[in-house]
C-alpha cells in the first residue's frame, strides 16, 4: 500500500501582521532586505511568526513540518543572498512571475554559512516544545536552480561554479539538525533546462547534496514538466523521490518521462495550485493522485508526498491555510478507505 | 491594422507658435500631495471622524492641484495624476463585478500587492472612470487623457479561479473596457491610453493583447485617439507584431536604458505614431533640456515629427513631486525648442543621431 505524506515545499507567505511589522522594522528598499545579521528586534519578530506557521501546519495535520522560510526575502536565492562572499546586485525577475529577487553575485569562495541550519535549529526547538509527532522537513534550493539564479564573479566557469554550489549546499546540510526529509527545489530544471553535459553535472551536484544527509531527499520540480533528457539524467541522482508538477504545464510529458525511464520508489506530487487562490477540495486533490496512479499502471509507489506544486508564497495567507488543510485531508483519504 | 492616426491635430493648442507640433503628454500617475496620503490613512481609521464624503472632497482637491500642475508645466494633454487610484489593478478590480480580494501577496522584499481573485465571470456595473474624467475635464483647460489598465494586465495580475484560460478572461475584460471607453467617449473623452505592463513580462502573449485591442476599439470613432503603453520589456519580442495592433499610438519607455532598444523599431517601418519616453522615471536627477532634446532626436529616427509624441518613460509617482514637475517642464521646453528648430530647418532628419553614452 502506498503511504501518503502531506507536506509543503516550504517558503510560506508571511503572516499578514508580519508583513506590516517587518516592513516597518526593515524598510522597503533592496538594501533593507535580510542580510543574515539582522537586529535582535527583527530576529525576535521572525521567531514569533516562525512559531505561528509551525503551529498552523500542526493544526492542519501535515505529516512533515517546514520552518516556513519566512526570512527568505530573495526566495530560493536566499542561501546565497545572506552569504558573506556574495554581493546582492539589482532586482531581477523570479522565473516567469511578477516577483523579484536580488541578484546574488558570488565574489569569493562559497564557504560554510550555517544560516539555514540555525533556522532549522529554532524550528526543532518549537517542535520539541509542542511534542509534535510530525517530523521536520528541511528545504533548500537544488544546486542547479541556485546556480541558475546566481551570478558567478569568482569561479570563472559554469562547471566549477555549479560544483561549488553543490559543495556549499552539502556543507550547509551537514550542519542541519536531525530532519526526516529534505526537499531540494529545482524549478530551473524546468524553466531553464541545463544544456548537454550540464544536465549530467546537475544530477551529480544533487548527489553531492543528498550524500550529506541520512534523511529522505526529494528533488521537487515545478512550473511544468521536465524535458525528457533532463529527466533521464535526473534519474541517475541517488535520491528517495522526484517531485512533479501535476497542476501546471504538460502532465502528459511528465507521465511519458515516468513511463519511459521509471521513477524512484517514492514520488512527490504537486497537486494543489500554489499560484491560484482557488482552494481544491480534498476530494479533488485525491482524484489528482488517483489519476496519476491510474495513468502509471506499472508503477508502484511506496510513498507519495502530497503538496502544492510551487512554493506557496504567491498566495494570500487565508487561501494558503485552506490549501494546507485540504492537502492534509487528501493524504488521509486513502487510509480512511482502507480502515473503514 | 493600425488605426489612421490623423487624430492628433485636435490636441494642438490654438496658440501653438510653430508649424511643427510634437504632442506632449504624461503616462498618468503622479506623486500624491503629502496631505492626501495622510487623509487616506485617516479614511482607513475606523475611529476617525473622517468620512467617505471627506475623502472624495480630498480626492477632488488633489486632482484639481495636479491637473493644474500639469498645465503649468505646459503639457498639451493632461491627466489628474491618478490621485484617486491606489494601484493600477486593485482600482479596477474594485469596480468590476467578479473580482474579490483575499489579502496582500509578495512582489519583492516587503513590497506587497493586494492581488485580487476572479471568482466568477466579470461583468460591467457602474462606470469606472466617467465621474473622474468629467471632474478633470471641468478643471482642465487642456484636453484630458484617460489611462486605463488594459484587460491583459487585469487578467494576468490576478488569480483566475473562474475561467478555463487567462485568455478567455482577458477577452471578457476587453469587452468591459470597450463599454467603459464608449461611456467615456459619450462624456467627451478624446484620448485614451491602455496600459499593458504585463505584456512586457509575458511577450509571447502579444497575439492575445492584439485580440483584446480589437475588442477594445470596436465601434470607437476614429477621432478618438487610442494609445497603448508598455514598459520595461524586451521589445524585440513584440516588434513588429505591434504594427498590426488597432492603435493610433504606441507609448514606450526607452530612456531608462539609454535607447539601447530604439533600433528594434527601425525595421520594418514603424506603423503607429510613437509616444517616446524622454525622461527617466527611476532617477531623481532632472534631465537638462539639452539632454531631453537629444532623446527626442532618437524618436525622430523612427517616425517623422508629425507622428512623434513625447512623454516620460512611465508614471512618475515614485519621484519627489518637485522632481516630477521639473522633468515635465524641461520635457515641454525641449519639445518646443525642437519644434522651432524643425521650423527653421535646423534639424536634418536624415542625419544619424548617436546614442548617448
Amino acid at each position: 500500500m502506498t503511504e501518503r505524506v502531506a507536506t509543503t515545499p516550504g517558503l510560506f507567505p508571511l503572516p499578514d501582521p508580519a508583513k506590516q511589522q517587518l516592513s516597518d522594522l526593515k524598510g522597503h528598499q533592496k538594501g533593507d532586505l535580510i542580510s543574515g545579521s539582522e537586529s535582535e528586534q527583527i530576529a525576535s519578530s521572525y521567531e514569533t511568526y516562525r512559531a505561528d506557521v509551525i503551529d498552523e501546519q500542526l493544526a492542519a495535520g501535515l505529516d512533515r513540518i517546514v520552518e516556513g522560510q519566512l526570512r527568505w526575502d530573495d526566495m530560493l536565492a536566499h542561501p546565497l543572498a545572506v552569504h558573506e562572499n556574495v554581493e546582492t546586485g539589482g532586482i531581477v525577475r523570479y522565473y516567469d512571475n511578477n516577483n523579484f529577487y536580488r541578484d546574488p553575485q558570488v565574489t569569493d569562495e562559497l564557504t560554510f554559512s550555517g544560516d539555514v541550519a540555525s533556522e532549522l535549529e529554532a524550528a526543532t526547538e518549537i517542535l520539541e516544545d509542542r511534542d509534535a509527532d510530525a517530523g521536520l522537513q528541511a528545504t533548500l534550493p537544488g544546486p542547479y536552480s541556485l546556480f541558475d539564479l546566481a551570478t558567478d564573479e569568482h569561479y570563472g566557469d559554469d562547471a566549477a561554479f555549479l560544483d561549488a554550489i553543490g559543495d556549499f549546499l552539502a556543507g550547509e546540510v551537514d550542519a542541519f539538525p536531525e530532519h526526516e526529509t529534505l526537499f531540494l527545489l529545482e524549478p530551473s530544471l524546468v524553466e531553464n533546462p541545463p544544456a548537454d553535459g550540464e544536465d549530467a553535472r546537475a544530477s551529480e551536484a544533487i548527489d553531492t547534496v543528498a550524500a550529506a544527509t541520512d534523511a529522505d531527499v526529494v528533488v521537487h520540480t515545478y512550473f511544468g514538466a521536465l524535458e525528457e533528457k533532463v529527466y533521464a539524467h535526473l534519474m541517475d541522482a541517488d535520491v528517495s523521490a522526484l517531485g512533479f508538477d501535476i497542476v501546471a504545464g504538460d502532465r502528459d510529458q511528465t507521465l511519458y518521462n515516468i513511463s519511459e525511464y521509471g521513477t524512484k520508489d517514492s514520488a512527490a506530487l504537486g497537486i494543489s495550485d500554489g499560484q491560484n487562490t482557488l482552494v481544491e477540495s480534498p476530494e479533488t486533490l485525491d482524484e489528482r493522485v488517483t489519476w496519476v496512479d491510474a495513468k502509471l499502471p506499472t508503477q508502484e509507489f511506496d510513498r507519495l508526498y502530497l503538496s502544492t506544486n510551487t512554493e506557496p508564497f504567491y498566495l494570500p495567507v487565508n487561501k494558503h491555510e485552506a490549501k494546507l488543510s485540504a492537502i492534509a485531508e487528501a493524504a488521509d483519504i486513502e487510509t480512511e478507505e482502507v480502515t473503514a | 491594422m493600425s488605426r489612421p492616426a490623423d487624430n492628433r491635430e485636435q490636441f494642438r493648442p490654438r496658440d501653438h507658435e510653430t508649424d511643427h507640433f510634437l504632442l506632449t503628454t504624461v503616462v498618468g500617475s503622479y506623486p500624491k500631495p503629502k496631505w492626501l496620503n495622510r487623509v487616506n490613512d485617516l479614511a482607513d481609521d475606523e475611529e476617525s471622524k473622517f468620512t467617505h464624503e471627506h475623502l472624495e472632497e480630498a480626492h477632488d482637491d488633489a486632482c484639481r492641484v495636479i491637473t493644474r500642475e500639469h498645465e503649468r508645466a505646459g503639457l498639451d494633454t493632461v491627466v489628474d495624476g491618478e490621485m484617486r487610484r491606489n494601484e493600477m489593478v486593485e482600482f479596477f478590480a474594485e469596480r468590476i463585478d467578479g473580482y474579490e480580494f483575499n489579502g496582500p501577496v509578495k512582489v519583492w522584499g516587503h513590497n506587497y500587492f493586494d492581488k485580487p481573485s476572479v471568482t466568477e465571470p466579470v461583468t460591467y456595473d457602474e462606470p469606472w472612470l466617467v465621474d473622474e474624467f468629467e471632474f478633470t475635464s471641468n478643471v482642465a483647460e487642456k484636453p484630458v487623457k484617460v489611462p486605463i489598465t488594459g484587460p491583459y494586465t487585469l487578467a494576468n495580475w490576478a488569480f483566475n479561479e473562474a475561467y478555463d484560460t487567462e485568455e478567455e478572461l482577458a477577452y471578457d475584460l476587453a469587452d468591459l473596457v470597450n463599454i467603459e471607453i464608449e461611456r467615456l467617449v459619450e462624456a467627451g473623452a478624446k484620448y485614451i491610453q491602455i496600459d499593458e505592463p504585463a505584456l512586457a513580462t509575458t511577450p509571447d502573449d502579444h497575439a492575445i493583447v492584439g485580440a483584446c485591442l480589437d475588442r477594445i476599439v470596436e465601434n470607437i470613432d476614429e477621432d478618438v485617439r487610442i494609445g497603448l503603453h508598455v514598459c520595461y520589456g524586451d521589445y524585440s519580442r513584440i516588434y513588429p507584431e505591434i504594427n498590426d495592433y488597432p492603435i493610433d499610438e504606441f507609448d514606450v519607455e526607452l530612456c531608462n536604458d539609454g535607447y539601447e532598444q530604439i533600433d528594434v523599431f527601425a525595421d520594418p517601418e514603424f506603423v503607429p505614431d510613437l509616444a517616446l519616453g524622454v525622461v527617466d522615471v527611476h532617477t531623481a536627477e532632472v534631465e537638462s533640456v539639452e539632454e531631453i532634446k537629444a532623446n527626442i532626436r532618437q524618436g525622430l529616427r523612427i517616425v517623422p515629427p508629425e507622428r512623434l509624441t513625447v512623454s516620460p518613460d512611465c508614471g512618475v509617482k515614485l519621484l519627489p513631486r518637485e522632481v516630477a514637475y521639473e522633468k515635465m517642464q524641461n520635457m515641454v521646453t525641449a519639445a518646443r525648442e525642437i519644434e522651432a528648430e524643425l521650423d527653421a530647418g535646423e534639424i536634418d532628419l536624415d542625419e544619424p543621431v548617436p546614442l548617448a553614452d
